[in-house]
C-alpha cells in the first residue's frame, strides 16, 4: 500500500497572512479612518504619505468649495424626505467641510439657480471620495493594502 | 461663480480622477495611470451621452 503523506518530512510553513506585521502602521485603522473622514487626507498624512494627503485634502476641498460656489443645496437630516437623508449622508461624508458650513449657516437649503444643481452635486460627490478615502487610509492602516 | 456644462465636467473628471487614482491603485506610476485613465473616461462619456441625447432630440 502506498501512502500519498510522508510522515517524516519535514511540516510545511504556513503561509503568511495578508495583514503582516512588516506592512502594518502603528497607527490604529481606526483614528486613522477617523482622521481621514474628519479632515480629507488626514488619515494618509498620519500614515506618512503627505504627498497624497495634499492632494485629496485639495480634491475633495476644491469640489466642496465649487459646489458651495455654485450655491448648491446643504442637505440636513430633518426634512423627512428619504432623498435628502441619503444626500445628508453623502454631504456628511466631507467631515471638518460640512460641520464648519453648518456651524456658520453657509450654503442654500435648496436649489435656487439652475447651475446650483451642479453645485448640489459636487457637494455630494466631495462627501463620498472622502468616505472612500478615508477607508482607504483604513486599508493602509490596517495592511490590507500596502503602504 | 458660473461655469459652462463644459468646464464643470472637466473640474469633476479632474478632481474625481485624482481621487480615483490615490485609492484604487498602490504604486504611484499606476495611480498616474489609472487616473489618466478615469479622467478620459468620465469627459469622453459624457461628451458620447451628450451626442447621444442630441440624436435622440433629432
Amino acid at each position: 500500500m502506498v501512502m500519498s503523506t510522508n510522515a517524516q518530512a519535514p511540516a510545511q510553513p504556513l503561509k503568511k497572512p495578508a495583514a503582516s506585521a512588516a506592512t502594518k502602521s502603528p497607527v490604529s485603522p481606526a483614528i486613522a479612518l477617523f482622521a481621514g473622514w474628519f479632515i480629507p487626507g488626514a488619515g494618509h498624512l498620519l500614515l506618512k504619505k503627505p504627498i497624497r494627503a495634499a492632494l485629496l485634502f485639495v480634491s475633495i476641498g476644491a469640489m466642496f468649495g465649487i459646489g458651495m460656489a455654485l450655491e448648491g443645496k446643504v442637505y440636513t437630516p430633518s426634512t423627512g424626505d428619504l432623498l435628502d437623508i441619503l444626500g445628508f449622508a453623502a454631504d456628511l461624508g466631507s467631515g471638518a467641510f460640512y460641520i464648519a458650513t453648518r456651524m456658520l449657516d453657509l450654503g442654500h437649503s435648496s436649489v435656487q439657480i439652475a447651475i446650483a444643481d451642479y453645485g448640489t452635486k459636487f457637494i455630494v460627490v466631495a462627501g463620498l471620495l472622502n468616505i472612500v478615502a478615508a477607508v482607504d487610509a483604513h486599508s493602509l492602516a490596517s495592511g490590507r493594502k500596502p503602504l | 461663480m458660473t461655469l459652462t456644462h463644459f468646464s464643470a465636467v472637466l473640474l469633476f473628471a479632474f478632481f474625481t480622477s485624482v481621487v480615483f487614482g490615490i485609492t484604487m491603485r498602490s504604486n504611484p506610476k499606476m495611480m498616474m495611470r489609472f487616473g489618466a485613465f478615469c479622467f478620459v473616461l468620465f469627459v469622453a462619456g459624457t461628451i458620447a451621452a451628450s451626442w447621444a441625447m442630441w440624436a435622440i432630440k433629432h
